[in-house]
């Protein structure tokens, strides 16, 4: 079972509280939540807002998909403290000089205008069952109607355009939210593997390379499952997307990586240390060799050569699930390793992950997959593959 | 045609949407009276569970004379100051922290603590442990008492000497800036405490501090630190640690008193503080320390 204290190992000399290590996976899993909800929530405004056609089939999809991981975002955090029961606390009375404080109310908001913007685009839906249904469930559609039948024309564009609000607004409520919490490590200045002031951009755009890998890896999958042939265009519409930005990901990354080692700062040499070390694998290999750079290549040579058919189908899923492994282990290697190099700048502490326990590994599984349960039932309950609400755009 | 027969129908939406309007503006109203009420509610819970801290809740109630009855926290503004030229590194102030504040008695969580550092005739790097270090609990032989192996005997030695460490206490502390329900603060006299009713127990403010000061007790769910014995100071004693240091290296005092020792050992030695450039404005002040320590 899991200890009571998280003891890390560690060399050199660290501070002696440092030697229980606070954050655990679970805290790595969080942002790494909310960066989904806010890459499927790109996906969602390319079609809503700028119109990328071509990724119609996954746009009602990647709504659904954003609320289903949006719900379970808060589910980390309240298993990591000491007292769930007060988490309210943060919100009745916020401090509002902490970055940590404004999470209750991003969050509310952010469900709230998912679950509007979701009622919008499925009204044509829902009011269909209401009126086909006659079981139990039918009356959940009925309730859902919240007492609107109507279905003309003039009401579907009322529809249309609150669906367009509602996704502009998403756009900096999505981003924001997600880049608040690269700003809740980038503030801390008792980190110098935390302390950025690019890691909140940074945290936006691996978001946002995850979200859209999301979408694809979910739709391929979605299309097998139903056994309809995949839109090969939408597809190539997502590598696109993923393509151009893991490409600013790379650069932000490298830059702020490159800035780190050149400012030279006190405690550089323990960081490189670090990350010549313990992280060389995590670090240099699993998120930037094989999550990113090889994906990146990958993706470029299918555009490049037109690839098409079957071999664009594996080759964006598995570039899709390479991106989502990288920007997990990104997770990682800053909540994770921004705790195992001390302090001090003179030692390093090594992580222990458990397998059991509140915090442990399995725990980390559930709660990253829990989602992909809800975003079942959801699709069930309102099934993405036909947007009337959205076809008519 | 089309506008003709959708006319109704936009009534209709107005209609509903007009009440939607009237039903959200209502349960606003109520929820708004319901968090007003739990709002005053808190504040009045976290204003009385302050007046103690983690310095033993419900302490005392009196306003006029916060915390305690004969204490009046507008008088003080406490310091520390650490004279590490004394330091024998006796570690008694560690195990009466840790029986004074009910510290876990493990090797691993401290309100206070004291390093070592030596340099060694043939080696350009400092040798740095505390009492935590797994040699010196050897050398101890539990995790509640504690002392420094003399694991150097064999050496030539350059130059040694013992830091003792706590929370800084600062004027601008940035566990404090990070708390996100405001359960840690900083009171009138200069001291930083966990209100250890109101703590979620989130520890971002256990990551924020740059000194490694705070840590998660487990047995209270909530973040725990130094209090400079602040059940003690307000009732005119000396913070524990100070009180057992038996060589005079920990001066603590009234800086509004120019005569209190604490406000002596600043004015009459080269102070300085552990890093500076965090801009959190500690207010432990040091004399005798190196290059290394931070």
């Amino acid at each position: 079972m899991e200890p009571v204290l998280q003891l890390v190992p560690y060399t050199g000399w660290v501070y002696p509280n440092e030697t229980v290590f606070e954050w655990s996976i679970l805290i790595a899993v969080y942002p790494y939540i909310t960066g989904l909800v806010a890459g499927a929530f790109t996906v969602s405004s390319l079609y809503q807002v700028f119109g990328f056609e071509r990724l119609r089939p996954v746009a009602h999809l990647a709504l659904l998909t954003s609320l289903s991981f949006m719900i379970f975002v808060p589910t980390p955090l309240l298993l990591h403290l000491g007292h769930p029961e007060r988490a309210f606390n943060a919100t009745i009375t916020p401090h509002l000089t902490s970055a940590m404080a404004m999470f209750g109310f991003f969050a509310s908001f952010y469900v709230a205008l998912l679950i509007v913007e979701g009622w919008f685009a499925n009204r044509p839906h829902i009011i269909e069952q209401a009126q086909k249904r006659t079981d139990l469930l039918g009356k959940f559609y009925r309730v859902l109607t919240l007492g609107s039948y109507d279905l003309s024309e003039y009401a579907m564009r009322f529809d249309r355009k609150w669906i367009f609000a509602l996704a502009v607004i998403g756009i900096p409520g999505a981003h924001g939210l997600h880049g608040y919490v690269g700003f809740m490590y980038g503030s801390v200045k008792a980190r110098e593997w935390w302390s950025s002031d690019l890691m909140a951009v940074i945290f936006l755009f691996s978001a946002i390379i995850s979200g859209v890998s999301l979408l694809a890896a979910l739709y391929v999958a979605t299309c097998k499952m139903r056994k309809v042939p995949i839109d090969l265009a939408c597809l190539k519409g997502l590598a696109y997307t993923i393509w151009a930005f893991i490409m600013v990901a790379l650069v932000l990354e490298g830059l702020e990586f490159a800035s780190l080692v050149y400012k030279g700062r006190e405690g550089v040499d323990m960081i490189m240390q670090y990350v010549t070390g313990p992280l060389l694998i995590p670090y240099f290999i699993l998120q930037f060799a094989i999550g990113a750079i090889l994906p990146f290549l990958w993706l470029s040579y299918m555009i490049w050569r037109g690839t098409s058919g079957k071999a664009l189908v594996i080759g964006v899923t598995v570039c899709a699930c390479l991106v989502l492994f990288s920007v997990f282990m990104m997770r990682w290697n800053v909540v994770i390793g921004g705790q195992e190099i001390s302090k001090t700048g003179k030692g390093l502490m090594s992580y222990q992950l458990h397998f059991w326990g509140k915090e442990g590994a399995l725990m980390a599984i559930i709660v990253t997959m829990a989602p992909l349960g809800l975003l079942y039932i959801l699709t069930r309950l309102f099934p993405p593959w036909h947007d009337k609400a959205t076809d008519a755009h | 045609m089309n506008d003709e027969k959708t006319k109704p129908s936009l009534d209709a939406r107005r209609t509903f949407l007009s009440k939607l309007g009237l039903a959200a503006t209502c349960t606003g109203a109520v929820v708004g009276l319901g968090a007003a009420g739990a709002l005053k509610t808190a504040i009045a819970k976290s204003e009385s569970s302050s007046s103690g801290g983690q310095a033993k809740p419900g302490a005392a109630a009196d306003r006029k004379s916060f915390p305690t009855p004969d204490y009046d926290w507008n008088k003080h503004e406490w310091a520390f100051g650490v004279d590490a030229t004394k330091c024998i590194g006796c570690l008694r102030c560690v195990e009466a922290c840790k029986r004074e504040n009910d510290v876990p008695a493990n090797a691993h969580q401290f309100r206070t603590w004291v390093e070592r550092y030596v340099y060694l005739a043939d080696d350009k790097h400092v040798h740095i442990d505390s009492q935590h270090d797994p040699v010196n609990i050897e050398a101890s032989g539990s995790e509640k008492t504690f002392r420094f192996a003399n694991r150097y005997k064999d050496k030539k030695v350059d130059k040694a000497f013992f830091v003792p460490k706590l929370c800084n206490h600062c004027t601008h502390p940035s566990c404090v800036q990070v708390c996100p329900t405001g359960a840690t603060y900083r009171t009138e006299d200069g001291v930083v405490l966990v209100d250890e009713t109101y703590c979620i127990g989130c520890r971002y403010c256990v990551q924020a501090c740059p000194y490694g000061a705070r840590f998660f007790n487990e047995e209270t769910g909530v973040a725990d630190k130094c209090t400079w014995c602040y059940h003690r100071i307000t009732k005119g004693l000396q913070p524990a640690c100070v009180e057992v240091c038996p060589v005079g290296a920990r001066i603590f005092g009234n800086t509004k008193d120019k005569q209190s020792p604490v406000s002596l050992f600043i004015r009459n030695s080269r102070v300085q503080v552990l890093k500076p450039e965090s801009g959190n404005a500690p207010n432990v002040f040091y004399v005798g320390i190196d290059k290394e320590v931070n």
